[in-house]
């Protein structure tokens, strides 16, 4: 089991309800998409996941044990074991790209290796490796304010896929890339999760893209979970209902050559934004 | 929805809801600001009395030309080699002393602070004590410092080293913890909720935002030390402050505007520092 959330609620300290009753679990190597609406608790469940926040109720289990009964020691060896790709990437304009993905491992560094490693990069060849998967390879040493938004969300997985963890998270990955990249970002994470046997959990933004890539949907609406089912039994119908508060278009990336099951092709008037919205007369 | 159906409650989302509480900070500044100018006696059209110009006008006077002559630009060198060696001494150490205080006190490298995890009270019983230490250390003035440590070193720049190094490195200290709490923590956060230890999260996602604030404020605290060591100077200390206070006792005005031309240029220089660093981080 890598992860295991028994009954799990989340009340944010100023009193915002961000996620209850939330059972779920994933085998090891298990890939998984949770979709819904904005607000749905998408962010926080990956939080939790991340040991980035701590549960108001029930209880969580990542890696097989209990991150909030450990030191603080074995915690810290704990989350260098979980990688997370966050939708702004949290890298410092003025680092390199090599320096941002090479930060990827400094859960598993000593201090002594950190500190050198900003002299010179300790790990060149590495960082050129994922950086390759993201089609990045050319920009290893620039600056990363000289980056586009996508490339740097790029930079952003390249640096998780060189932590290597065995819990890979990620938090709307492929939020400023186009269509073809956000594809291609996503096989990379997928690649990734089948390599290494690494657990794979995103929440995406296009339905489409959960529907292609991951075997596992996960549906989340105000804090809970509304369904968890395999990919092919998701219908249009639970679809609908998931996003029933953000009108009748499901979220999807709109690009051709991906069909959802079901459904009409995109194209062919799912993606024709209603100029009224129902209900705004 | 239509605007005529709701006119009362389109009105009042077209209100600023926050004016009301602004209009009242702007009252109750007045009101305080008001009595605490009567306290401090403060009446500047004094300044431009006749009889007071005239005084003034003597007085200043007195300071022109500068002096030029051989023997005091000799010591006037010398002492300004002392101040600058103070000034830069005492801000090094106050450096070396106020680095780990603020790299406890800050608290976006705190990693009990994240979930909250263990040790949480034990880390926020640190900070309070480091806070609690930097307030102590910048609390009493350096030229209190430099008195009590005449005493102990006897007359001369060593003392003055001292004092700045004690107060300077509580003010550094807090300033540094501001200013990595104020630039953006989330890649600090990130690496620590990936497993990363406190210095390389430092390293790695504080300090490429704030290199550049931290080095200006440093040259800047450097250049208030340049000042600072007048006053001192006064006390004993030596360096240009102990020649100001020589010729100030001996009314000789050139002297004096020589060595506030002295400072005007040691000014400069900072200023040429500082930029120089910032556009090296930037």
């Amino acid at each position: 089991m890598t992860f295991q959330l028994e009954r799990v609620g989340l009340v944010h300290p100023n009193g915002h309800r961000a996620l209850q009753g939330v059972t779920l679990m994933a085998a090891a190597g298990e890939r998984m998409a949770v979709i819904g609406p904005s607000g749905a608790g998408k962010t926080t469940l990956l939080r939790l996941l991340a040991c980035g926040l701590q549960p108001t109720e029930g209880r969580v289990g990542t890696l097989g044990a209990s991150p909030w009964q450990m030191s603080a020691r074995a915690l810290r060896q704990h989350r260098a074991r979980i990688g997370m790709v966050h939708q702004a990437p949290p890298i410092p304009p003025r680092l390199r790209v090599v320096t941002a993905v090479l930060a990827g491992r400094l859960g598993a560094w000593s201090t002594g290796r950190a500190l050198r490693s900003l002299l010179y990069p300790s790990d060149i060849q590495g960082a050129r490796d994922v950086l390759a998967r993201l089609d990045l390879a050319d920009r290893l040493f620039d600056r990363c304010d000289r980056l586009s938004g996508g490339q740097l969300q790029r930079v952003g997985i390249a640096r998780v896929l060189y932590q290597a963890p065995a819990l890979l998270l990620a938090d709307e990955p492929v939020s400023a890339l186009d269509p073809t990249l956000a594809d291609e970002a996503v096989r990379a994470l997928v690649a990734q999760s089948e390599a290494s046997g690494a657990t794979l959990v995103a929440s995406l933004h296009a339905v489409d893209l959960a529907l292609k890539w991951f075997p596992r949907i996960v549906g989340m609406r105000a804090g809970a979970v509304v369904f968890d089912a395999p990919a092919s039994e998701v219908t249009r119908a639970m679809l609908h209902e998931l996003y029933a508060t953000e009108g009748s278009v499901l979220p999807t990336q709109g690009h051709d050559g991906v069909a959802l099951p079901g459904l009409p092709a995109p194209g062919s008037g799912l993606n024709v934004v209603p100029l009224v919205r129902p209900g705004c007369r | 929805m239509s605007a005529a159906l709701r006119p009362a409650l389109l009105d009042e989302a077209q209100h600023d809801p926050q004016a009301k509480a602004r209009l009242g900070a702007l009252l109750l500044a007045l009101v305080v600001l008001w009595p605490l100018a009567q306290l401090a006696e403060f009446r500047p059209w004094l300044l431009f009395d006749g009889a007071n110009l005239k005084v003034m006008g003597n007085f200043l006077a007195g300071f022109l030309p500068p002096a030029t002559n051989a023997e005091f630009l000799g010591l006037l060198l010398k002492a300004t080699l002392e101040t600058l060696a103070m000034a830069t001494a005492g801000i090094a150490l106050a450096f070396v002393l106020a680095l780990p205080l603020a790299f406890v006190m800050t608290q976006s490298l705190s990693v009990s602070r994240i979930g909250p995890g263990p040790g949480r009270w034990r880390s926020l019983a640190a900070r309070a004590a480091v806070r609690a230490l930097l307030t102590l250390l910048r609390a009493i003035p350096e030229v209190v410092w430099a008195l009590v440590l005449v005493r102990a070193l006897g007359l001369g720049p060593a003392a003055g080293v001292l004092a700045l190094a004690i107060t300077y490195g509580g003010m550094l200290g807090k300033v540094y913890a501001e200013i990595l709490e104020s630039s953006d923590t989330r890649p600090a956060r990130a690496l620590l909720e990936a497993g990363s230890g406190r210095i390389a999260a430092l390293c790695y996602g504080l300090l490429p935002a704030a290199a550049q604030e931290l080095a200006s404020y440093t040259v800047y605290r450097w250049e208030c030390a340049v000042r600072a060591s007048v006053v001192m100077g006064f006390v004993g200390a030596g360096g240009l402050g102990q020649l100001m206070d020589q010729s100030m006792k001996m009314l000789n005005g050139g002297e004096a505007s020589s060595i506030l031309l002295m400072f005007l240029a040691l000014v400069l220089l900072a200023d040429a520092l500082s930029a120089g660093l910032r556009k090296l981080l930037a």
